[in-house]
């Protein structure tokens, strides 16, 4: 009968196109767990109290730990310091500003020149961060420090952390019922005492996921620092000189065959890192659910 | 449609239970029967499981994924469960309650959707036929017949809302599931909807779930109440109204309860 | 009062290190590219030449103008199967299950990959399959980095396409589906239709990002700098040259890599101004 063979036809496009949609979406995420069975596999040799408490090795003690099939020695104290300097640094920077900026897009909605500020907020956000370096060279490692150096580099991060903390910043501050000024206002508060004693507490979590979440964001970045921190074989605290980070350190690691090892552990590390600060960025947001 | 004698009840609905979550149930124990070329009018309380008994008679209610139903319905003496969807909402159109053509189609389009659809082909003087005959069947002809290619959006409410059981009208079907079509509308477009189901009751059978107990007066033939999931009572609507036989349809005709 | 007033006061001067910051990056891009299209003129733009040596040095922008727009436009394309049925997936046929969540969960993963460890698997796990199917000898090459580009912009595209279908009305795929459609029916006759300006908006949004990305693009695609001859042959993007070369540069071969820095945000920023359009105009 005409009818059935149309609704047979029907049901396996129907059903082929369901098999379809599943295959494809298992195919995306091949690739995550072989990224992760990889790096776990290959990495977790050199992982050890050295790896985090030693820098790196030169390319000779590489290639006869290679040679001997020992573990190589050495590991990343020298970009985990410098990661650390840096990524300190460009908070200390963009935090304030991006939470002030964010507040004041909020509160100033209707005006054009707050969108404008949006605007302008969005396209930075949109900025290859390798231009971010080419930026912060110009700016820093070219006038001010003369040559490569940590500030060059906390620049290039802080520049990248600020549009993220703004626009987060800004939604979070969206969700809070107006309600809730409404009432503090009601109560006699003053406008600067409802920003820091209602707004931010209570927005608290979605500020800290925002902050999170960018912090696990440049703490990945390799572009702009290889044109500002360059990088450097000493554990160093001196923001004016070249710095190494961890994404550098791969990038070194990486163009030297003897370092293999070493490499496939600083990326196993780096993405565990990473992912974790994600993980936690989630978990926080999740768990104040009332904002 | 069919060959075989026709019986006077088209719908036979059999000891049915319809539980969104195991051990909660919408719909408890209904036994009904709708007539054919009749309006039934099932009403209650919101909450009372008349939108889901409504559902169930076109498995719509299967969109929902934990859903367990037990009993049966049938149509025109065959299970409804045991044939193809596809064929059952063939035979069993619906009209919802905020007025839905498509945005993406045309006046004439949404008509026949059913068809394009199905992936049924019709030669175009087919379709033209089916287009005027369903929007003539609505009223809705005289005034959208120089915008049949327009999209539909610029419509009343009410207008959409004729569209939309043209649509529904387009497939011949043997039964049409209203599920409150006139709460969204003003009451201008709800008195027109309410004249156009009292036409179509002649040639086809209508299920019509309503929260408003004036309408179910003014159009029904039968009328069934429900409340917290069971079929309280039913019977023609006169009969019901006047002389409701449970205490619980006095209440809440008397509105007792909303 | 005074408190009130110094708080605002404090509030717009932080709005005007966004204004100072945009402004600066632009005279600064502006500046540092200057000598080089005052060397070369607007030629500059279409140029595939790059030669560095000294005395007769000419810098051209158009081997990674190519390079950038292939290696970005395959890689959407290569994207847009994967993420058009996850977020199916997640958005449709598994919505507000578990399953759908821990998905989006995984594919979230896939976007806090940091580059460099992309390119660095890439050049480690990916490469030897694909020298292995004896399409390309070394491994490097515009594909490569394409294929790894994809798997990095898929989180992008599919979150936003999942959101956009999510928000399809119930009401349309109840009428459709009352009207006997299939699921995939439905999906293709209402959903995707009303979705449609949405989900454009989310692979051109990917697309972005594709054009911007630096270090995986950098460590497989061979770093040649002439306009990719093939499938499997190597180039250079924007901005793995910029990556590769700005360390050791100067003079003209610094401002030129300056203007080609210029020119790739000029690409991404107009990319990403059109996506966010489309989606204001339509949400």
């Amino acid at each position: 009968m005409e009818l059935t063979d149309n609704i047979r036809r029907r049901s396996r496009t129907n059903n082929r196109f369901r098999y379809l949609v599943i295959a494809g979406s298992v195919i995306t995420i091949i690739p995550i767990f072989l990224i992760v069975g990889n790096l776990a596999v290959k990495g977790y040799r050199q992982i050890n109290l050295a790896f985090f408490t030693k820098p790196a090795p030169d390319t000779f003690q590489a290639m006869m730990a290679a040679v001997n099939g020992e573990i190589i020695p050495g590991g990343i104290a020298n970009g985990l310091t410098g990661s650390l300097l840096m990524v300190l640094l460009a908070s200390l920077l963009a935090i304030p500003l991006g939470l002030m900026t964010g507040i004041y897009i909020y509160e100033n909605e209707s005006k054009k020149y707050a969108r404008f500020i949006r605007s302008l907020t969005e396209i930075l956000q949109g900025v290859p961060s390798i231009i971010l370096g080419i930026i912060a060279y110009l700016w820093i490692v070219k006038n001010i420090t003369r040559g490569y150096s940590a500030l060059a580099g906390s620049v290039s991060l802080t520049i990248m952390m600020l549009p993220l903390i703004i626009r987060s910043t800004e939604e979070t501050m969206r969700m809070i019922p107006l309600s809730i000024r409404e009432a503090a206002f009601a109560l006699g508060t003053p406008y600067y005492k409802m920003i820091y004693k209602i707004l931010i507490p209570v927005s608290f979590s979605g500020l800290a996921t925002g902050v999170l979440l960018a912090l696990s964001r440049i703490l990945g970045e390799t572009a702009p620092l290889m044109l500002t921190a360059l990088g450097s074989p000493a554990i160093s605290f001196d923001i004016t000189r070249p710095v190494s980070a961890v994404p550098l350190l791969i990038w070194d690691f990486y163009n030297d065959p003897n370092m293999v090892n070493l490499v496939w552990s600083a990326s196993l590390f780096l993405m565990v890192f990473v992912l974790s600060m994600n993980l936690l960025a989630r978990s926080v947001a999740s768990k104040h659910k009332y904002i | 449609m069919n060959n075989t004698p026709q019986s006077e009840n088209v719908l036979e609905i059999k000891d049915l239970f319809i539980a969104y979550e195991p051990g909660r149930y919408a719909v408890k124990e209904v036994s009904a029967s709708i007539k054919r070329n009749r309006i039934t009018a099932i009403m209650g309380p919101s909450g009372c499981g008349k939108s889901t008994l409504l559902r169930g008679m076109n498995r719509m209610h299967e969109l929902y994924p934990n859903i367990e139903t037990k009993g049966d319905i049938t149509l025109d003496g065959q299970s409804i469960f045991s044939m193809s969807v596809i064929e059952l909402r063939r035979r069993v159109g619906m009209v919802f309650q905020r007025p839905n053509p498509f945005p993406n189609m045309t006046i004439y389009e949404n008509v026949v959707a059913g068809f394009s659809l199905n992936d049924i082909r019709l030669k175009k003087n087919q379709r033209d036929e089916i287009v005027e005959n369903a929007l003539r069947n609505v009223a809705l002809w005289d005034e959208v017949k120089e915008s049949l290619y327009r999209k539909g959006t610029f419509l009343s409410g009410g207008q959409q809302q004729r569209l939309c059981v043209a649509r529904a009208i387009a497939f011949n079907p043997d039964v049409l599931l209203l599920d409150e079509p006139t709460s969204a509308l003003d009451p201008v477009a709800t008195s027109k909807i309410e004249d156009l189901l009292g036409e179509l009751k002649e040639k086809y059978t209508l299920v019509l779930v309503t929260h408003n107990m004036s309408q179910a007066a003014r159009i029904s033939d039968e009328s069934m109440f429900m409340y917290l999931g069971e079929l309280v009572e039913s019977g023609p609507t006169g009969t019901l109204f006047t002389t409701p036989k449970d205490s619980r349809t006095e209440a809440y005709l008397t509105g007792k309860f909303g | 009062m005074s408190g009130d007033r110094i708080t605002k006061g404090l509030l717009f001067l932080s709005s005007l290190t966004i204004l100072l910051l945009s402004a600066g990056i632009v005279v600064s891009l502006l500046g540092g590219a200057l000598p080089a299209f005052r060397e070369f003129g607007l030629r500059f733009i279409i140029s595939p030449a790059w030669n560095p040596t000294a005395g007769s040095e000419e810098y051209g922008a158009m081997s990674f103008i190519a390079g950038t727009v292939i290696t970005s436009i395959l890689a959407l394309i290569i994207c847009i199967p994967m993420a058009f049925s996850t977020s199916l997936f997640i958005a449709e046929y598994f919505r507000g299950t578990r399953t759908s969540g821990i998905l989006r969960s995984l594919v979230d993963l896939l976007a806090g990959i940091p580059s460099i460890v992309y390119g660095f698997w890439g050049f480690y796990a990916l490469r030897p399959l694909l020298v292995a199917t004896g399409l390309t000898d070394q491994g490097f090459g515009v594909f490569t980095a394409s294929l790894v580009l994809a798997i990095m912009i898929v989180p992008y595209a599919t979150s936003l396409s999942a959101e956009i279908i999510s928000m399809v009305p119930a009401e349309l795929k109840e009428a459709a589906y009352s009207l006997g459609a299939t699921r995939r029916e439905v999906i293709f006759s209402v959903v995707i239709p009303s979705a449609r300006s949405g989900i454009i908006a989310s692979f051109i949004l990917a697309l972005g990002r594709a054009l911007g990305e630096t270090m995986a693009v950098t460590m497989l695609i061979g770093n040649a700098n002439v306009i990719p001859k093939g499938l499997f042959a190597p180039g250079n993007t924007m901005a793995s040259v910029i990556a590769n070369q700005f360390g050791e540069a100067s003079g003209l071969k610094m401002s030129a890599l300056i203007a080609v820095g210029l020119l790739l945000f000029l690409i991404t920023a107009l990319v990403n101004y059109l996506g966010k359009l489309i989606i204001k105009r339509f949400a």
